[in-house]
C-alpha cells in the first residue's frame, strides 16, 4: 500500500455489491498501512469501533491517525474528545508523526477537546445525565461538519463519575446517539483483566467492529500485534498480524494475506559466477526467486551473496544488502579483498546498506524496514545476511512465518532474493535452523572438506526448482580476483580439493612422464641392440668372405705349388738324368 | 484544607448551574439551589444559569459533561455538585457548607 499524500483520495463510499440486490456494507478507510487490507476497505461507516488494549499499545495513536488521515486525506474532517491528555500533549505527541493539529484545527478540519474531570472536584446529588457531553461533542461535530468521532478513552469516565447505572446508561444513549449522527467512531478502550477485552465491559455497547491491540515482550524483544476480533456484516483478516509504529505511524503487515499468485518471470539473474552460472544451465538463478546459502562457519555465504549484487550493480539493477551481523565498512572492505569493489556501487547509487543487529527491534520492525526500503528503493535482489541471527530475537515458529513474508511479498515485486543461513557444525546440513527451505526456490549448500591437513570448501546446487542444475560437487575458491570454481578431483572413491588436488595433479603429471621416459629408454635400447647386431653380422659376413677369399688363394697356392713342384721334379730329372724306371717311380709317388 | 465550613458572610458566593435545557430535572435542581441558598447564604450569593442548548460552548470552559452540575465559582477552591441536588446533605458537604 502506498502512503496517502497530499491529494485527496475518493473514500469508497459503497463497494461492489457481491449478489444483486444487496448493498454490503459501507466502509469508511483509515488510510492507516495494512489495516485498510485486513478489514478490507476499512472501519464500518457511520458505526462504532471498538479499539482495545493495554497501556501503551497505540490505542491513542491508532485513534488520532484515523481522524487526521481522514480529514487530511479523505476530506472527512473529524472530532477528537480526549479524556486521558490535553489538546498540548496530544499536539506535540503526534508532531513528531507529521500531523501537524494546530493547522488542522484552523482550518476547521480537526476539533480536538479534552475533557478533565477530577473526582476529588465532584459530589453528586440526585439524578443526573452527561447531555454535557453530549452538548460539547454536537457543538464540536456540527464546527467542522465532522464525519469522523474518536473518544479517547471514554471509559475513564466510570473512575470519575461515581454512578455506575448512570453513566451505562447514558454511554448506551451516547453510542446510539453518534450512530443517529451517522458518523464513524473509533472508542478506545483499556484492556481488562484475564481475558476481557475492556475493563468496563464497553463491547456490550460498541460492537460492530472490535479491534485488539497488544504489546508483548518475547526474548526481551517487544513485539506489537493487531487483531480485528470483530467485525459485524464484512469478511476480515482473523488473524494477529504484527504491526509497528514508525515515523509514518502505525503499519499493521498483512502480508500474510497475500495469496500464492504472483507471476513469475522467464529471465534468470547472474550468479556473478561464471562457472555457477554453467551449473545453472548456463543462466543463473531464476528472476524473482528466492535463494538459500547455507553453510558452516566461513565457508563463504556472504562471498556468493556479494557475487550476486556485484552482477545485478553492474547491469544498472539496485541492490539492498541487509546484514544483521556486520558493518557496510567491514562487508566492503572484505569483498574488496576477493575482487568486489562495492563502494563503487554504493557510490554509483545502485547498492545501499542495512545494518542493524536483529536485536535491535522485534521481527515486525525488520519487516517493515524491509518494505518500506524496497517501497523506496525498488531493488532489483535483495540479500539478507544471515537469517539465522534473527532466531535470537523470535521463536523458529514467528521467524518462518516473517520470513514467508518477506519472500512472499519480494516474489510478489519480482525481486531475487538470496538468503544465507548459517549451518551450527555438527547440525545435519542439509537442514536449516529455521526449516525454511521450502520456501526456497535454489538452495545452494556450501560445505569446508577437511582432508591433508587443509580445510577446502565445496559447493553444490541441492535444489534449482525449474531448471536442470548441475549435481557435480565444485571446489569453491576464493581468489584476488572473485570466486572461482574449480572440478574436485575424484579418484579411487575420494574427493580431492585444494592441495591434496594439486598434489595428486602433480603426481600425476610426473607419473607421466616418467612412463614416457621408460618407454623411450627401451626404444633406444632396441635400437642399440638391433645396431649392435648388425655390426655384428656385417664383421661376421665379411670374415665368411674373408675366409672365402682365402681359400680361393690357398687352392690358387696349392696349384701353383704343384705345378711349380712337378716342374721341379721334371727338371731334377732332367738333371740328374735319372732312368726311366727312377722317374717313372718318383712319377707314381706325386 | 479548610478543616471548619466556609463561613457564610464571607464575601460573594458566584454560583453557576449548567443545564440542558428547562428538562424537569433541571428545574427540580434551580429549585433545590434557590431554597437552599436562601436558608443558608442569604444576600450574598448570585446564580447563574446558564443553558448548554444555548451556549454550548460554554461547556467547554467549566469542563461540564453532566447535567445538572452546579459549579461554585467563589469563594475559591472551585467546588463542583451534579445530579439535581434533592440530596440536600450532600449539597452542604459539596459547597462546604457543611464539614465533611
Amino acid at each position: 500500500m502506498t502512503k496517502p499524500k497530499r491529494p485527496l483520495r475518493k473514500a469508497p463510499e459503497v463497494r461492489p455489491a457481491r449478489a444483486a440486490g444487496l448493498k454490503p456494507l459501507a466502509k469508511c478507510p483509515t488510510g492507516i498501512r495494512g489495516l485498510d487490507d485486513v478489514t478490507e476497505g476499512g472501519l464500518p461507516r457511520g458505526r462504532s469501533t471498538l479499539v482495545c488494549g493495554a497501556a501503551g499499545c497505540g490505542k491513542t495513536l491508532m485513534a488520532m491517525e484515523f481522524v487526521v488521515r481522514g480529514a487530511r486525506d479523505f476530506g472527512e474532517p473529524g472530532v477528537f474528545m480526549a479524556f486521558e491528555e490535553t489538546v498540548a500533549e496530544l499536539t506535540s505527541n503526534v508532531a513528531s508523526l507529521g500531523f501537524d493539529l494546530p493547522s488542522l484545527i484552523r482550518r476547521k478540519k480537526l476539533a480536538v477537546d479534552y475533557v478533565r474531570i477530577e473526582r476529588s472536584e465532584i459530589e453528586e446529588t440526585g439524578e443526573y445525565d452527561l447531555e454535557g457531553l453530549f452538548v460539547r461533542l454536537g457543538t464540536m461535530i456540527d464546527e467542522v461538519h465532522a464525519k469522523r468521532v474518536v473518544l479517547d478513552t471514554i471509559e475513564s469516565l466510570f473512575a470519575s463519575l461515581p454512578n455506575e447505572g448512570i453513566l451505562r446508561a447514558e454511554l448506551r444513549r451516547l453510542f446510539r446517539w453518534l450512530k443517529d449522527r451517522g458518523v464513524t467512531a473509533v472508542i478506545t478502550a483499556e484492556q481488562g483483566k484475564e481475558g476481557e477485552l475492556t475493563r468496563y465491559g464497553l463491547e456490550e455497547y460498541v460492537s460492530d467492529c472490535v479491534i485488539v491491540l497488544d504489546h508483548r515482550l518475547t526474548n526481551q524483544v517487544a513485539t506489537r500485534r493487531l487483531r480485528v476480533v470483530k467485525y459485524r456484516g464484512s469478511k476480515h483478516g482473523t488473524n494477529e498480524y504484527p504491526t509497528m509504529i514508525d515515523e509514518h505511524g502505525l503499519n499493521v503487515l498483512p502480508i500474510t494475506s497475500l495469496g500464492l499468485s504472483h507471476d513469475v518471470s522467464t529471465r534468470r539473474v547472474s550468479t556473478g559466477i561464471a562457472r555457477l552460472d554453467t551449473m545453472m544451465t548456463g543462466k543463473g538463478y531464476w528472476e524473482g526467486s528466492s535463494i538459500l546459502v547455507s553453510g558452516t562457519a566461513g565457508a563463504g555465504k556472504t562471498s556468493i551473496a556479494t557475487a550476486l549484487l556485484d552482477s545485478v550493480c553492474r547491469h544498472g539493477g539496485r541492490c539492498l544488502f541487509f546484514s544483521f551481523e556486520e558493518s557496510p565498512d567491514q562487508i566492503a572492505r572484505n569483498m574488496a579483498s576477493i575482487g568486489f569493489d562495492l563502494n563503487r556501487h554504493v557510490r554509483s547509487g545502485c547498492l545501499q546498506f542495512h545494518t542493524v543487529r536483529p536485536t535491535l527491534y522485534g521481527l515486525e520492525n525488520h519487516l517493515v524496514t524491509l518494505h518500506d526500503l524496497v517501497d523506496r528503493w525498488h531493488p532489483r535482489a535483495v540479500v539478507m545476511d544471515p537469517i539465522t541471527g534473527l532466531t535470537s530475537i523470535g521463536e523458529p515458529g514467528e521467524v518462518k512465518s516473517m520470513l514467508m513474508r518477506v519472500v512472499d511479498y519480494l516474489k510478489s515485486r519480482n525481486i531475487t532474493t538470496l538468503f544465507t543461513s548459517l549451518t551450527e557444525g555438527g547440525a545435519a546440513l542439509e537442514k536449516t535452523d529455521i526449516s525454511i527451505s521450502s520456501l526456497m526456490d535454489t538452495w545452494l549448500l556450501l560445505r569446508m572438506v577437511e582432508s591433508a591437513g587443509e580445510r577446502n570448501r565445496i559447493l553444490y546446487v541441492l535444489k534449482s526448482r525449474g531448471m536442470a542444475h548441475s549435481n557435480q560437487i565444485r571446489e569453491f575458491v576464493l581468489t584476488d580476483h572473485g570466486i572461482k570454481l574449480t572440478d574436485v578431483y575424484v579418484g579411487r572413491g575420494e574427493v580431492y580439493t585444494g592441495s591434496a588436488r594439486v598434489v595428486q595433479e602433480s603426481r600425476d603429471r610426473a607419473d607421466a612422464i616418467a612412463a614416457g621416459q621408460a618407454s623411450h629408454r627401451r626404444q633406444r635400447e632396441i635400437t642399440h641392440e638391433r645396431l649392435a647386431l648388425e655390426a655384428q653380422m656385417q664383421k661376421l659376413q665379411s670374415r665368411l668372405a674373408e675366409l672365402k677369399q682365402e681359400t680361393t688363394m690357398a687352392a690358387k697356392q696349392e696349384r701353383e705349388r704343384d705345378a711349380t713342384s712337378r716342374h721341379d721334379t721334371k727338371g731334377l730329372a732332367r738333371i740328374r738324368k735319372a732312368d726311366s724306371d727312377g722317374a717313372q717311380e718318383e712319377g707314381n709317388n706325386t | 484544607m479548610t478543616k471548619a465550613a466556609s463561613s457564610p458572610k464571607s464575601g460573594t458566593w458566584d454560583l453557576k448551574l449548567y443545564i440542558a435545557g428547562y428538562t424537569p430535572r433541571a428545574v427540580k435542581a434551580l429549585e433545590n439551589l434557590k431554597q437552599l441558598c436562601e436558608e443558608h447564604l442569604h444576600g450574598v450569593y448570585t446564580i447563574e444559569v446558564v443553558d448548554l442548548l444555548r451556549n454550548p460552548r460554554l461547556a467547554r470552559g467549566d469542563q461540564i459533561v453532566a447535567v445538572p452540575t452546579l459549579v461554585r465559582k467563589l469563594p475559591e477552591p472551585v467546588r463542583k455538585i451534579i445530579g439535581d441536588l434533592s440530596n440536600r446533605e450532600r449539597v452542604l458537604v459539596g459547597l462546604d457548607l457543611r464539614p465533611r
